[in-house]
Order: C-alpha cells, then structure tokens, then sequence
C-alpha cells in the first residue's frame, strides 16, 4: 500500500503545493479546515493572527518537506506578538528536516492558522491503487490519524480501511458511509464525513491528483468535522490541463539542477557522485547508474534524455550535467530506438565547441542512425573516448573520474581538451 | 476461455498480422511506419480524424479505427498520438474490437489511463500493449513499435520488459550470444497498462518456439514480485520448464524519488530492487546484477538445464 508515495519527498514528477493553497482547494470544494491565511512578512502574520476567530493560533512553514512540527516548522502560539516574532525567525530561513538533505529548504511564507481543539482525529487519503486486478483510486480511511500513518500500517494493518472506486460508476455515497462508520465516526458525524469523502474525491477526479491526504481529519470539541492539515499532490502528465494548479508550482522548493533541467524538457535528478551520466530512457539511466556503481564509480546524476530529444536539448543536458563542479568525467550511452543516434553526436559536437569541456567523456552508441553518428564524430576531430561495449564504457568511465580526480588532489593539471 | 487468455492469444503477431496505425500522418508515425514496412510487416493503412479518404506512404487514411479494420482488414493499430488524444484513441480501438492495439505515447495522464484499463478488464476482444512503450516484435516477422530493427534474430528467448532502451540492451546481447528472440514485448513504464509481465510470461510459455525467457524490471510496484509468484506454480521445474533470467534496474536509484517512470517509485520499503531481486531467485528466476551480462546470464541457464 503505497499512501505516501510523494508525501514524504518532493518528487520532481508529482507536483506539490504549498499547504496554505491545499487549503484554499479544499475550502474551494466545501471541505472546511481551520482559517488560515498565508503571510510574507512578521507584520502581515500579527495582522492575520490578531484578526482570527481564537487568541491562540499555529504558525505554519511554508516548505514543503514532511517532518516540519519536529524541527519547529509548526508551533502554537499565544499572542499576535507572538506569531509575529516568530514569523520573523521563519521567514527567510531554512527549514531543516529528515526530507530535506542538509541545505534544508527555503521557508519564504508562513501560514497563520486558527487554534482548533481536535476531539476525535482520524486519517483519510485518496491515492491510486497499482494491483493488476485492483487499481485506480482508492479511499484509505483509519481512526488513528493525527499520527504516522506507516506505523500503523505496520503494526495494525486492520486500523487501515479502504473503499475502492470504479470509476465507471463513480464513488457512492453507500461507500462513503461506510467507510465513515468502519473508521469510527460518531453516528452523529458520519454523514458530514461521507459528504466530505465524496467532496474530495470530487476534487481528486477533477485535479488529477495522485495523492490527497488529510492527516488529520478531525471532529473538533464542537462537533464539527474539519481537515487540519492536507498534502495534495498532482500528476504530472496532466499538466496539460491543469495550467491553473501547475502556475502553483514553488521552484523555490525543488534542487535548483532540476528547475533548469524542466526548463530544457529534460528529466534529471541530482545525485552526489562524480560520473555524469546522460542516457536515453529512464530503466536504461537506471541501469547505466547501476553498472557504474558495480565498477566502484559513484554516479552524479540520472538523466534521461527521452525519445524525442533534439540536438539543442542534448546541448542543454550537457551543460546541465556539467555545471555540477563535482562531476569529474561523463558516460554517454544511448541506445537509439526512437532517438537517433546522430542527433545525439550533434548535440555532443555542438556541446564542446560551445562549453569548452575539459572533462573526459566516454561515448557508448548503439542503433539508430549509430554509424551516421560515429561518422559525425569522427569527422569532427574530437578526442571522445568511444566505446560499443556497455561494460567497457563503464568500467573507462570510472577510470577517468579516478584520473581526474587523482591529479585534481595532486594539484596536477592533466588536459582533456577536446581539439575541434 | 476466459477473457483474459483469448486476448493473450492475439499477441502472437506473424508475418501474416496486419496493421493499420493511429497518428500515422504525424511525424513520429510516419517514421515508425517506414521502419515497421522496411522490416516486412504489413502496414495496410492510417488512421487520422479528419484526413479520411487521402493517402499516405502509398496507403489509405481513414477517420476512425472502425472504418479502417473494415476496409483492410486489419488486426492491429498501432498508437502514435500525443498525450491529450491518446486514452480516446485507445478507447476507440477497444470499441471497434480490433483483437491487438500497441500504443507507444507516453505522458497520458493516469485517471485517463485508469478509465482505459477499467473498460479493457471487462471486455475479452482487445489486447492493449502499453503505453509508454516501444511495442512488440516478433523476430525475423512482424514489427509493431519504435524499436530498432535490425538489433533483433529470428531465435529462441521471449523478452519482457518495462524499458525501452534497456530492452535494446538485452535484443543485442541474446543476438550476440547466439540465441535470437522470438517475442520482444516492451509492457511499458506506466502504472497503468494493458499488459502486465504475467501475460506475457503466460505467452512465452505457451510458445513452442520460446525455450527461454528473460525478464527486465524496475523499482516500484509489486509486478515483479507478482510475476515470480506465477512462475513458480506455472513454470515449475520439471521436463517443461523453461529457463528465466532476469535484470532488475534501479539498485542504486535513491528512495522516494520518481526516475522517470511512473511506476518507478519505492516507498516504505516496497517496491525496492532488494525485495524484487530477492523474491525472483526464490522462485528460480537467474537473477544478474549487471544490465550488461543479461544474454549471458539466459544463455548460462539454458545451457545448465
């Protein structure tokens, strides 16, 4: 059961939004959640706060990484004063947590939250469900919310309730029901909660989403059902039609390589080694990563530049690959079905005229257009180090990353220089 | 026969399958078509809304799949239309009932998908190769994809896989070790699709002409996991079984990132290349570490059975 498939990460390829605008979204589909408003600044967050139905309230980062409440992205506080003096401290810092590496993440707005008093708190998702037989959207409903919905998981797995929808026929308000009386509800809120249910599923259909997540899902001390925290993530094949929901998009949040690799159409994802890697299709990237690893290297990146790439965007992801000072040497492997093989060389070419490269670079082609593209290359009077044979393109790869970085220690200047 | 197996069946293209291609007057389909009719399979039309009655490459185009399989008699499309359009042009060959439909788009939202998939389990006529796939070929035969040609031999491993290019990988190296393919199916990187590795496995041990079988995943999911279990009551060990290696890739792709595919997600410990590895040499599968030793690894097995 894959609830947090993108909760826990920002993954490049699910886009994630900032909890003030899950919020808005959810209040936009009639599903309530405590008042809130976002602020940019110490004084906007006094204003807010003193302007909130409670005296107390909870200061939100706004960053998006899981584990905020941990490492004081989240706390309550008692006075507009208060929200102001620690709005100051969040705003324009880093938040630091588990999921967000060292650098941890910029916090830029805080979310300024009325203090509710959840009575009952429970755990509800939607997401989509992968079997062969099962698949498609699924409810995921638990009464034990409020709290780390994997341990559950693991530790009692029959807390976990779900409803799958057919999509054909659409979700039922029988199911919701339901599942709002498996979850515990009082008999009193079931149908508040069912009404919800179907509300967000409305939302999910009609968004595209691939995960929504309420954790909790709380009836408060006055009987009221509200969401108190939401992380909504969106598919990213449907950005097509969902130009609204993806101009929400907070670049700020995600590794900067990998703004500028979207930029280009490309799909990279930093790593931390030394090997650039640029590979057509992803579970060839992935392999080229791994044969790299089975060779004692470490690889920089994964990068796939995909079947319809052009020169230019070769261009692009060398440079990309390149701006990355630790990269130290760089393996080509493109096995061209739909990618043809001499785009990939005149993209190569075109990169070290313009990019000066001085790092080695090993070149493994194979199918389409290939001996056009060795032709190109070799016309071209570039010293790349080429090769047929994955194994031996590797194994080269890593030797060179060694070279490089032997005589980078010794202060020894060796040149790679590529002689057009 | 249930539903399931009688659309299985219809993968088993041949020479004599003909196909017809959906987004053929578009660039990559013109391209991809060329390819298909150089290597011998018979292309015997297009189809583009709008431009029914014109001719292109030297074939007909006709406006709807319907109207297509009428005239040529076709049994198969093949599916190359952008993101937007694609799941319609699925759902229209799944209508006009043509028994094989391959579709190569990739980036076609997953509710889209998931509506597809929903009205293919409750029908036994189309099978759906896809998407986000380079297609099938049938060695020496029938090509319906975006694969190289001329990498693949008329031989004896059936190949199954969720990559396009690292399928190419494994094409080479079984040709290069002598033993040729019969089936090379590419099931595609989405979360939803027609095909999974259990239906193609079922194909290739029903082949006569397949005596050993090689199996490529990836992280994320449960499929290969799935698959290990199928082989292991329908490919026991015995006077017909059939060798199967293997090649996971993803051993080193960090946790909680998205690679590419949709489907390539690990989360909470499931859907790591570790468990996939490991519950495929439990069923018997020879598992190789390394992308490049996958035709050595099927023709060792083949060897030592």
């Amino acid at each position: 059961m894959f609830i947090r498939t993108a909760a826990a990460t920002v993954a490049r390829r699910q886009l994630s939004i900032h909890e003030y605008m899950s919020f808005n979204l959810l209040n936009q589909y009639g599903v309530k959640t405590p008042e809130g408003h976002m602020a940019t600044s110490p004084e906007q967050a006094f204003d807010i706060a003193k302007n909130l139905p409670t005296p107390d309230c909870v200061v939100k980062a706004q960053v998006l990484a899981g584990g905020r409440g941990l490492n004081g992205g989240v706390k309550i506080v008692y006075s507009p004063e208060d929200a102001k003096a620690l709005a100051e401290q969040m705003i324009g810092s880093d938040l630091i947590t588990k999921q967000t590496g060292e650098q941890g993440r910029p916090c830029e707005k805080v979310f300024v939250v009325e203090r509710r008093y959840p009575r009952r708190e429970y755990y509800f998702a939607i997401t989509m469900e992968r079997g062969a037989t099962k698949f498609g959207p699924v409810l995921v409903g638990s009464a034990s919310g409020g709290m780390n919905i994997e341990e559950v998981a693991a530790t009692n797995p029959e807390a976990i309730i779900k409803e799958h929808v057919d999509i054909e026929a659409g979700l039922s308000m029988e199911q919701c029901k339901r599942l709002a009386s498996k979850m515990g509800f009082p008999a009193y809120s079931q149908d508040e909660a069912a009404d919800y249910f179907m509300k967000m599923y409305k939302l999910f259909k009609e968004k595209d989403c691939s995960l929504l997540e309420i954790n909790p899902l709380a009836e408060d001390s006055t009987g009221e059902v509200l969401a108190m925290d939401a992380k909504i993530n969106f598919d990213e094949n449907a950005a097509y039609r969902q130009k609204d929901i993806f101009e929400l998009r907070d670049w700020k949040q995600e590794d900067e390589r990998e703004v500028i690799a979207a930029q280009s159409d490309l799909n990279y994802i930093g790593l931390d080694g030394n090997i650039g890697c640029l590979v057509n299709g992803a579970g060839l990237a992935m392999s080229t990563m791994d044969i790299i690893s089975l060779h004692g290297g470490s690889p920089a990146n994964f990068l796939d530049v995909g079947g319809g790439a052009t020169a230019d965007q070769v261009k692009e992801a060398f440079r990309l690959i390149t701006s990355d000072s630790k990269v130290e040497a760089i393996l080509v492997n493109i096995f061209g079905g739909i990618m043809r093989c001499d785009v990939i060389a005149q993209g190569i070419i075109a990169a070290a005229k313009e990019l000066d490269l001085k790092i080695p670079i090993v070149v493994r082609l194979q199918g389409t257009r290939v001996d056009d593209a060795k032709a190109l290359i070799g016309q071209s009077g570039l010293k790349i180090l080429s090769c047929d044979s994955l194994d031996e393109a590797a194994k080269m790869s890593v030797k060179m990353a060694e070279i490089v970085n032997l005589t980078k220690n010794q202060n020894f200047q060796v040149d790679f220089s590529l002689p057009i | 026969m249930p539903r399931r197996a009688r659309t299985c069946l219809s993968i088993r293209i041949r020479k004599s399958s003909s196909r017809k291609i959906q987004g053929m007057t578009g660039k990559q389909g013109t391209f991809h078509a060329m390819g298909a009719m150089d290597y011998g399979t018979q292309v015997v039309g297009g189809v583009t809304p709008g431009k029914g009655g014109t001719t292109h490459l030297g074939l007909p185009i006709f406006n709807t799949v319907g109207e297509a399989m009428e005239a040529t008699g076709a049994n198969a499309t093949a599916i190359y239309v952008p993101p937007f359009a694609a799941a319609k042009s699925i759902d229209e060959a799944v209508e006009a009932e043509i028994p094989l439909a391959v579709c190569i788009t990739e980036g076609i939202p997953e509710m889209d998908m998931v509506q597809v998939k929903t009205k293919l389990v409750r029908q036994g006529k189309t099978r759906l190769i896809g998407p986000n796939c380079p297609g099938i070929i049938r060695a020496g035969q029938c090509k319906i994809g975006i694969m190289p040609a001329d990498i693949h031999t008329d031989g004896i491993i059936g190949i199954v896989s969720k990559s396009g290019t690292l399928t190419y990988e494994a094409v080479q190296q079984t040709s290069e070790v002598g033993l040729g393919q019969t089936y090379c199916i590419g099931i595609g990187g989405d979360a939803f699709s027609g095909t999974n590795f259990i239906d193609a496995l079922e194909l290739f041990l029903q082949d006569p002409k397949t005596r050993g079988i090689l199996m490529i995943g990836e992280i994320g999911g449960g499929a290969e996991e799935a698959a290990s279990e199928y082989l292991k009551v329908h490919n026991p060990q015995g006077p017909n079984h059939k060798p199967v290696a293997g090649f996971i890739a993803g051993v080193t792709a960090p946790p909680g990132r998205r690679m590419g595919h949709a489907g390539a997600i690990i989360s909470g410990g499931k859907g790591t290349a570790a468990a996939k590895i490991a519950a495929m040499k439990d069923a018997g599968i020879h598992v190789t570490n390394s992308p490049a030793e996958m035709g050595k690894t099927i023709l060792r097995a083949i060897i030592n059975k």
